[in-house]
């Protein structure tokens, strides 16, 4: 029996697994959601296109899982692309569906025609035009497997309404031929023996690790791996959640506003073993004075990663579980060599604990006015172990960075390599899709929070008990903290004065709203909206003038850390 | 330092494009170019001039390796090819000119293809310096118009890529 190209679509999500998709219909799309009315596959709806990518986008980190987006052609299709360039920059799975207009006016200038492909190439793993019936369902299978495949990314699908409407018989291929894209997954072992001599011959080793330890579900072998050697580790933004942050080898993250000692161990490190990280420049400062003392082991699935900012000593092309695995094998073979390195190195760890007690996180509390760090640190107290945490873009998301001890992989959910203000609200809203039972935690800043507010009307219709915390200064807070540093205090255009009443916005769209200015009220508030059934605002009016410290300035090494204003 | 590179690609709508919007991205100039299809219709290659250093050659490699519809990249630098360029010269030849450009002509073995009172249409291949050396040459009698097909280049020796 012939099927039409919607019924063909819907038919090969379902057999990818797919089992929740978001999105927001329109005029070249509305055959796909005519036959969504009798799909077992759910469909929410999102109240901008942006922020189904996102919902999408946070439903992959979430799980795991290929995330899947719907919108209409033209300007639907074009507001879904801060949401891909997102999904590209940190790497997550996710197909993006478009409508198109049909075939014969493609190229004419007709209503609400974009040239997606062309627009999306330099942001998405790769790209559709369908343009023939019999192509699509191959061209589906071929989508989900590049997206999930190799290093991770989102895959947009531009599919015409006439392609939508036409009819074929449906045959889902079984396997996938693309003669071109061959991912390496098996790290090479001679490399592998190569960089466990190097390990084991360091005296100052560190161990940094961004987001690919989590896309290759390797936190255990991660956990495994640095514990086997004694090994100290620094995540990135991205790799976070990998690594928990109470362990005692931890120091937490590197960077821009990385621990200080963090950052003096790289700075010390005479080998550093990075792992699915890509050496970003929020994290490596001024390269001349990055790790300069240190050889370099790079571990990554993405050849293009490999070299593209710093100088690497020892290249391992491979899946990070795959090459950690093989290493951990190494390590155990050299049984009595890893014990005696573990001895050689323990007076580094000594001069890291040092660093630690020297300038340990910290920030000075007050009595009469809401510290940012301490409502981190109490969400952090009174949320379970596998609350899953998203957060916007800015100082509210470093100081949960800084400030929230994670200690499960996949439960910091933040736009890292793109920094999309808007993400977390819609991610979170995802992530809850996916896990209803789970506490989903939105952090976020009133700067922010605006971008894609309107998404609490998703969250009520679905719903989705999403908690958003928002961090209210009145500031675009990070802007205004570089004017401050950088500009001599000219705070041009980031006072956002208008005061919100953000327990009225949330009564608004049928949600709660809670609000406090007083730091004893601030658990209370905490607990209550955490028993509240529904999605919760809890607005914190906190230090206005208050910055994420310590801090490296842009162009500055490492060592050059701003400790304290 | 210049490279000569040869790209295998589907032979699909939007590739090229894809190519060169990488190269676009960042900012990496493209001398030249020139694609067709091969031996099997579906594969088309793509032969493509660029410069950098050894960092930004490794970029460029390993990023036209990373395009789903990239087969196999060759860089020719530090091998042994042959490399032949088609140019098509309008020259000015009057009456006091006409019997050098035609003397110029037949020295690199090109071919006048098109005649008017007041020019010629000189066809020349070869490799880029040759075509370069032909067109110093004619300059003083005044080039009207000139297109360049940009580089194609073969490894020397009897290993090939299949069906390419």
């Amino acid at each position: 029996m012939k099927k039409t190209g919607s019924q063909i679509l819907l038919e090969c999500l379902q057999l990818e697994g797919v089992d929740t998709v978001f999105g927001y219909p329109g005029g070249t799309v509305i055959n796909i959601y005519d036959d969504l009315m009798g799909s077992p596959i759910r469909h929410i709806l999102n109240r901008h296109e942006q922020a189904a990518v996102h919902a999408a986008d946070g439903y992959a980190r979430a799980t795991g899982k290929v995330g899947v987006a719907i919108a209409t052609s033209g300007p639907g299709a074009t507001n879904t692309i801060t949401g891909i360039a997102t999904a590209y920059m940190d790497s997550i799975p996710m197909v993006i569906i478009t409508g198109q207009v049909p075939t014969a006016l493609i190229g004419n200038d007709a209503f609400q025609e974009a040239d997606m492909v062309g627009i999306t190439r330099p942001v998405t793993k790769h790209n559709y035009l369908v343009k023939d019936i019999n192509d699509l369902a191959r061209i589906i299978k071929e989508a989900f497997y590049i997206a999930r495949t190799g290093r991770p990314g989102p895959v947009l699908v531009d599919l015409p309404k006439d392609v939508q409407v036409a009819t074929a018989k449906f045959t889902y291929p079984e396997t996938v031929e693309l003669r071109g894209y061959k991912p390496t997954y098996s790290g090479n072992i001679r490399q592998i023996e190569k960089a466990v001599k190097m390990i084991l011959s360091a005296k100052k080793p560190v161990v940094y690790v961004g987001g690919g330890v989590t896309l290759s579900n390797s936190s255990n072998e991660l956990q495994d791996f640095a514990e086997a050697l004694q090994a100290p580790v620094t995540t990135t933004l991205m790799g976070m959640a990998s690594f928990p942050k109470k362990h005692p080898l931890s120091l937490g993250m590197l960077g821009m506003h990385g621990t200080y000692y963090a950052n003096m161990a790289v700075t010390n490190s005479d080998l550093l073993i990075a792992i699915g990280a890509r050496f970003d420049d929020r994290v490596t400062g001024k390269i001349a004075t990055f790790a300069p003392h240190a050889k370099i082991i790079h571990i990554d699935i993405d050849p293009t990663s490999i070299k593209k900012n710093v100088r690497v000593d020892l290249p391992i092309v491979g899946d990070v579980q795959d090459v950690l695995q093989k290493m951990i094998t190494k390590l155990i073979e050299y049984g009595d060599e890893v014990k005696a390195h573990v001895e050689e190195t323990s007076p580094w760890l000594e001069e890291i604990e040092g660093w630690k007690k020297q300038h340990p996180m910290a920030y000075k509390n007050s009595k009469t006015i809401i510290k940012p760090q301490f409502v981190i640190e109490k969400i952090r107290e009174l949320t379970r172990d596998d609350a899953i945490i998203t957060t916007e873009v800015g100082q509210h998301q470093m100081w949960t960075a800084q400030f929230f001890d994670f200690t499960q992989p996949r439960t910091f959910l933040s736009s890292g390599g793109l920094g999309t203000m808007g993400f977390g609200l819609p991610s979170a809203l995802g992530a809850q899709a996916a896990f209803p039972d789970r506490q989903v935690i939105d952090i976020s800043g009133d700067g922010s929070f605006q971008m894609n507010s309107q998404e609490l009307a998703t969250l009520v219709q679905y719903r989705l008990p999403v908690k958003i915390v928002i961090l209210n200064n009145n500031f675009l807070g990070m802007v205004r903290q570089w004017q401050q540093l950088f500009f001599d205090r000219r705070y041009s255009q980031t006072c956002m004065e208008l005061p919100i009443d953000f327990v009225k916005l949330a009564e608004a769209y049928g949600a709660t709203g809670l609000s406090t200015s007083k730091p004893e009220e601030v658990e209370d508030v905490i607990r209550k909206a955490l028993e509240t059934p529904g999605p919760v605002i809890m607005e914190f009016k906190i230090a206005r003038e208050e910055n994420v410290l310590p801090m490296v300035p842009a162009g500055a090494g490492l060592n050059e850390m701003v400790l304290a204003s | 330092m210049k490279h000569t590179i040869s790209v295998l690609v589907e032979n699909e709508f939007g590739v090229l494009s894809r190519v060169a919007g990488l190269f676009s991205g960042r900012g990496f100039n493209i001398e030249s170019l020139s694609v067709a299809p091969t031996v099997d219709p579906s594969i088309s290659r793509i032969t493509l001039v660029t410069r950098g250093d050894e960092q930004i050659l490794e970029q460029i490699n390993k990023q036209l390796n990373k395009l789903i519809s990239t087969i196999k990249v060759i860089d020719f630098t530090g091998q042994e090819f042959v490399e032949r360029e088609l140019a098509l010269i309008k020259v000015t030849a009057e009456e006091d000119t006409r019997a050098e450009v035609l003397r110029i002509a037949d020295i690199f073995r090109a071919k006048v293809i098109d005649v008017t009172a007041r020019s010629y249409t000189i066809e020349v291949t070869g490799a880029p310096g040759k075509v370069d050396a032909i067109l110093e040459l004619l300059r003083p009698m005044g080039i009207k118009e000139l297109v360049r097909s940009g580089p194609v280049v073969l490894g020397r020796g009897s290993k090939s890529w299949k069906g390419a």
